[in-house]
C-alpha cells in the first residue's frame, strides 16, 4: 500500500556496521536471545498496526536487567536505534522497528517476582502479561485493574509505555493511576529506580512522566502494580437500543447523574454481529446500539446502581435490558467484547482509532464518524469504552486493494481530526505510536509540542529510543 | 492481513487455501498468550503468530524451508490452543499442515533426523513392528544416558525413556470381528484399534468394548483397519498420510454399507482429531473426497458418544480425578465439557487442574523429537496437576498417558476406564495396584 506516514531515513553509520553490530551484541547476550537471520527478522517487522513493516537491523532478546542494560550501554555508545517490544499487540504502530534498528524484545522477562499483599502490591518483570498479574493473584480474592481487552496477550512493559486502559478503567483508572514504581534502564545504560510500592514519593513524579513514553525515555524492566481486592460480585447487564444516539446519549446521561459503574461499553449493529459470531454470548441481534454496563459490589449495592442506570435508560427509550445469569454467561459476554478486534477480521480487515471526546459529545461524534466513512464508501463499526469517551471506530477495508487501504487511512485521520476538534484527544490508550504521529500537531501547539520533545532530549539526547514515533519528523531539535 | 501472492501461485489448491486461512489473521497477537512454546521460550518465531509470519514469507517468496523455518515450524506441538483463542477464526491446523508438506518437500534434514523421522514412521504405525520395538527398546535402556549426551542422538534416548518397562498382556480387544451386546441392543458402532494405543494399553479399548456391551451397543473391530495416519501427517508426509486414510474410509465404508453404522468410536483423541478432518485431507481426491466426509462425520470421541446416551446419575464416590483435557480433545475436536461431566454424572469428583489449555508435551513424536520442550512442559503439566490433589488422573489420549505417566506417581487413567468401572466394570489395575 502507499504509505502516508514516513519513517526516519536509516543512519547510514549504523547499516555499514551491521555485521559488527550483531557480533557485539552475540557476545553481550547468549546466542538464544540474538535473532539476526534474515528469515527471522522478518516476523518482528511489524505489530498489531499491520498496515506498516520495517525490517529491524537484529532482534535481541535479554533475560535480564543487566542484559538490557549492556545492550543499551552498546548501541548509546554507537548510537544505534533502539526499538522496544513487548507483546507486539501495539494497535498504533508503537512497536514497528525500523531498518537501522534493534528491537529489544522483554517476551524473556516474563516472571512475577513479588506478590505483597499487606503492601497490596505486585513486582513483576516488564514482560509478564497483563492477565497473568490477576491470574497470579486470582486465588487470593485480588486482581489488577486496567484491562486493555488484549490482557491476554499484552504486557505489563507495553502498558506503561502507552498507559493503556481497558473496560474496567473508568471505576479505576488506567495505567498510571495503579502503577506505583519501575526499574527502567536509560538510554546510556544506567538502571534507576523510579516509585517504590508507596502513592507518592519524594521529588519528581518521574514515573508519571514515563507512564505514557512509548518506550523513549528508557526501558521499563520491572514494574510495582497496585492490586484491588475483588468485589463481593460483578454482573454485566446487556442494555439494547435502537439507535448509536440513543444509546450515546443514555451514556452522557448515565454518568453526569454521577452514576459510575465499573464498566460502560459500546457496541454499534455491526459489532454486536462480529462479536456474537465469534463468543456466541447470547447479545441481542435486534437491537441498533448496545450497551454493557457492569456493576459491582454486595447484591444491594448492584441493586442499587443497575437500578439507577434501568431509569436513565429507560428515559432513553432502552428497547432490552438483559441480566446475566451465571458467571459463565458474564464470561462469555466479557470474552466477546475484548475480542472484538480480532473478531473484526473474520468478515474484514480493520484499522481501529483511539479518540477520546467530551462525554457530552459522544453521539455527535458517532453520527459523523458513519458521514466520514459513508464519504469514503468504508464500513465501520464501533465498540468502546463509553464511560470514558473512549471511541474505537473500527474502519474496514480490504488489505489487498492499495486504494481502499488509502483510503482507510484518510478517513482514520479525519475520524481523529474530528475527534480533537470535538475537544477531545488524539489517543485514549492505544498511544501515539506512529499511526497518529503526524496528527499531533492538530492537538498540540509548536509551543505544546516543544516541552514535550525537550523533556525526551534531556533523557534520551540522540534521541534512539523508537525514534520514529510520537512526535512529527520534522520540527525536532537537531539530534 | 495483506498477502502477495501471484495467481499463478494461487492455481496451487495448498497455496489458494494457505492464502485464505492467512488473510484472516489481522496479527492481533492473542495466540502469543496461550502458545505452550511461546510461553516456554518467549521467543515469537516460536509462537503460532511468528510461524503463520515464517509461512507467509516462505510461500509468497515461492522458497524451500530452510533450517530457520524448519526449526520454528518443527517446534511447533500441532497443539491448537491458537485455534481457541484466535478470535479471527485463522484456520493454523491446515496452515501448518501445508507448511510441513511444503518442508518435507523442499528440506533436506540432516541425516540422524531423517534416519529417526524413517523409523518413527516405519515402526510406530503398524502394531507387529511397534510391539517388537518395545521389547527391543528394554536392551537398549542402559544405553540412555550415553545417547542423551550426544544432541543428535536425544531423540533416541528419548525414545527409550518412553517405551514402558513391561509389555503389555495379550489382548483380543483388536481382533476383528462384531461384539454382540449384552443388553438389548440399541446401536451399532465401529471401533478404531489404533497402532499404539493397542500395544501400549490395550486396556482402553476393552473397558470400552466391555461398557458399550452393557449399555446395548453393537461394537464392529473392522477387519483391515490401520494407523489413522496422524503420525505421519504431522511429519509432512502427504501421500503415506492419504493412503492410511484412504484405507481405513474403505474399511468403514464397507461397514457402512452392510449393517450401518451409528459412529465410528475413537478413544484415542489424537486419531479423533485426524479422522475428523479425513473429509478435508481427501477433497481434492474425487474418488474419495464424499466418502470421506461421510466418514469424518460419523467419527466421535467415545465420551462424545456416551454423553447421548443418557448414563444414570451414581452415587458420589470418595475418588478425586483430575481431568487432563487433550489439546486434540479441547483444541482440535473442541470437546471440553463432555468428559467431565460424565465423570461427574459416574460419581467421581472432577478437578480442573491450572492452565488446562497448555500441552502436556506428548504431541504424537514431539516428545521424541523435542525432548528438552517436551519436558520442561511435562514438569509443568504435572506440577499443576499435582497441585490439585488428585488420586487419580483421568484423560483420553494415550499419549498424554504415556507422557504424564513418566513425570508423576499418581495414577493416570483414560476416562473410559474410570466409566467402565463405575458402571459395573472391574477397577482398573492400575488402582487396584495401590
Amino acid at each position: 500500500m502507499s504509505e502516508a506516514i514516513e519513517f526516519l531515513p536509516p543512519r547510514p553509520a549504523v547499516l555499514s556496521r551491521r555485521t559488527a553490530i550483531i557480533a557485539d551484541l552475540t557476545d553481550l547476550l547468549p546466542a538464544e536471545c540474538v535473532i539476526h537471520e534474515a528469515r527471522e527478522l522478518v516476523p518482528f517487522e511489524t505489530d498489531a498496526f499491520i498496515s506498516y513493516r520495517r525490517l529491524p537491523l537484529a532482534v535481541v532478546l535479554p533475560k535480564t536487567t543487566a542484559q538490557v542494560a549492556a545492550v543499551m550501554k552498546y548501541c548509546h555508545r554507537y548510537g544505534v536505534p533502539v526499538v522496544p517490544r513487548g507483546a507486539g499487540t501495539s494497535l498504533s504502530g508503537g512497536a514497528i522497528p525500523q531498518e537501522d534498528a534493534i528491537v529489544l524484545g522483554l517476551s524473556k522477562m516474563s516472571r512475577i517476582l513479588e506478590v505483597d499483599y499487606a503492601n497490596r502490591t505486585a513486582t513483576v518483570q516488564a514482560g509478564v502479561t497483563n492477565l497473568n498479574i490477576s491470574e497470579a493473584v486470582g486465588v487470593d480474592g485480588f486482581f489488577y485493574a486496567p484491562d486493555p481487552s488484549s490482557q491476554l496477550a499484552c504486557t505489563i512493559g507495553g502498558n506503561i509505555g502507552m498507559n493503556s486502559g481497558g473496560a474496567h478503567c473508568l471505576k479505576y483508572g488506567v495505567t498510571t493511576n495503579n502503577l506505583l514504581g519501575v526499574k527502567m534502564v536509560l538510554v546510556d545504560g544506567t538502571v534507576v529506580d523510579l516509585g517504590g510500592k508507596h502513592l507518592d514519593s519524594a521529588g519528581y513524579d518521574l514515573l508519571g512522566l514515563v507512564c505514557g513514553s512509548e518506550g523513549q525515555l528508557g526501558i521499563v524492566t520491572e514494574a510495582t502494580v497496585r492490586l484491588i481486592a475483588k468485589p463481593e460480585g460483578a454482573r454485566p447487564v446487556l442494555f439494547g437500543f435502537e439507535t448509536s444516539e440513543e444509546a450515546g446519549a443514555c451514556v452522557t446521561d448515565i454518568i453526569g447523574s454521577g452514576v459510575i459503574p465499573v464498566a460502560i461499553e459500546f457496541m454499534d449493529k455491526p459489532a454486536i454481529e462480529i462479536c456474537e459470531a465469534f463468543a456466541h454470548a447470547g447479545y441481542p441481534l435486534d437491537v441498533g446500539a448496545l450497551l454493557i454496563v457492569e456493576v459491582e459490589g454486595s447484591e444491594a449495592e448492584m441493586e442499587a446502581t443497575l437500578a439507577s442506570v434501568v431509569e436513565i435508560a429507560r428515559r432513553h427509550g432502552v428497547k432490552t435490558v438483559r441480566e446475566s445469569q451465571s458467571a459463565a454467561e458474564a464470561a462469555l459476554i466479557w470474552k466477546g467484547r475484548k475480542s472484538a478486534f480480532g473478531a473484526t477480521g473474520r468478515i474484514a480487515d480493520y484499522i481501529c482509532m483511539d479518540g477520546t471526546v467530551p462525554l457530552g459529545k459522544l453521539s455527535y461524534v458517532l453520527k459523523k464518524t458513519s458521514e466520514i466513512t459513508d464519504s469514503f464508501g468504508l464500513r465501520v463499526a464501533n465498540v468502546f469504552h463509553a464511560g470514558d469517551g473512549n471511541m474505537h471506530p473500527l474502519i474496514l477495508f480490504n488489505a489487498n486493494d492499495p486504494e481502499d487501504a488509502a483510503k482507510a487511512e484518510a478517513a482514520g485521520n479525519e475520524i481523529l481530526k474530528l475527534c480533537v476538534d470535538a475537544g477531545g484527544c488524539l489517543t485514549g490508550e492505544h498511544g501515539v505510536g506512529i499511526e497518529k504521529r503526524d496528527l499531533m500537531r492538530h492537538q498540540y501547539s509548536d509551543a505544546d509540542l516543544a516541552q514535550q520533545m525537550a523533556v525526551r532530549s534531556a533523557f534520551d539526547e540522540g534521541w534512539i529510543l523508537n525514534p520514529s514515533k510520537v512526535f512529527p519528523l520534522d520540527g525536532r531539535p537537531a539530534a | 492481513m495483506q498477502t502477495n501472492f501471484t495467481l499463478e501461485q494461487l492455481a496451487d489448491p495448498h497455496v489458494a487455501e494457505s492464502e485464505k486461512i492467512l488473510r484472516r489473521c489481522v496479527h492481533c497477537g492473542f495466540c502469543t498468550a496461550t502458545c505452550p512454546t511461546y510461553v516456554t521460550l518467549g521467543n515469537e518465531l516460536d509462537s503460532p503468530r511468528g510461524r503463520i509470519y515464517l509461512i507467509k514469507d516462505m510461500l509468497e517468496n515461492g522458497r524451500p524451508a530452510d533450517e530457520e523455518v524448519v526449526t520454528h515450524i518443527d517446534r511447533c506441538l500441532s497443539c491448537l490452543a491458537c485455534v481457541t483463542t484466535c478470535p479471527s477464526g485463522v484456520d493454523y491446523m491446515h496452515l501448518v499442515d501445508h507448511a510441513r508438506i511444503h518442508i518435507e518437500k523442499t528440506y533436506r534434514r540432516p541425516l540422524m533426523d531423517r534416519l529417526i523421522r524413517g523409523l518413527l514412521a516405519a515402526v510406530l504405525p503398524y502394531p507387529a513392528r511397534f510391539r517388537a520395538a518395545v521389547v527391543f527398546a528394554k536392551l537398549g535402556r542402559p544405553f540412555v544416558p550415553i545417547l542423551k549426551r550426544v544432541p543428535a542422538l536425544k531423540p533416541l534416548g528419548a525414545m527409550l525413556d518412553l517405551a514402558p518397562a513391561s509389555i503389555a498382556r495379550p489382548s483380543d480387544a483388536a481382533t476383528p470381528g462384531t461384539r454382540a451386546p449384552q443388553a438389548e441392543r440399541r446401536g451399532r458402532v465401529a471401533i478404531l484399534s489404533g497402532c499404539a494405543q493397542p500395544v501400549l494399553d490395550p486396556g482402553i479399548n476393552e473397558a470400552t468394548l466391555r461398557l458399550l456391551s452393557r449399555l446395548g451397543i453393537e461394537v464392529v473391530v473392522p477387519e483391515g483397519e490401520g494407523c489413522c495416519g496422524a503420525l505421519v501427517h504431522h511429519m509432512g508426509r502427504e501421500e503415506p498420510a492419504l493412503d492410511f486414510a484412504r484405507r481405513n474410509v474403505d474399511v468403514w465404508i464397507r461397514e457402512i454399507d452392510n449393517g450401518g453404522l451409528d459412529a465410528i468410536i475413537i478413544t484415542a483423541s489424537g486419531c479423533g482429531t485426524t479422522i475428523k478432518d479425513y473429509g478435508h485431507m481427501l477433497r481434492l481426491d474425487p474418488a474419495y473426497a464424499e466418502k470421506a466426509a461421510k466418514v469424518s462425520a460419523l467419527a466421535k470421541d467415545i465420551t462424545e458418544y456416551l454423553s447421548v446416551l443418557d448414563l444414570p446419575k451414581l452415587e458420589p464416590k470418595r475418588l478425586n480425578v483430575a481431568y487432563h483435557s487433550a489439546c486434540s480433545m479441547q483444541h482440535g475436536q473442541k470437546i471440553t465439557l463432555a468428559p467431565k461431566n460424565l465423570l461427574k454424572v459416574a460419581g467421581f469428583t472432577v478437578r480442573d487442574p491450572a492452565e488446562g489449555h497448555l500441552c502436556c508435551g506428548s504431541a504424537g513424536t514431539y516428545n521424541i523429537l523435542q525432548p528438552e520442550i517436551s519436558g520442561q512442559l511435562k514438569a509443568r503439566k504435572v506440577r499443576n496437576i499435582e497441585a490439585t490433589k488428585p488420586d487419580v488422573i483421568a484423560t483420553g489420549n494415550i499419549g498424554c498417558i504415556t507422557q504424564i505417566a513418566t513425570g508423576t506417581a499418581i495414577p493416570i487413567l483414560h476416562t473410559v476406564e474410570l466409566l467402565d468401572w463405575a458402571y459395573g466394570g472391574p477397577q482398573p489395575q492400575k488402582l487396584s495396584a495401590r
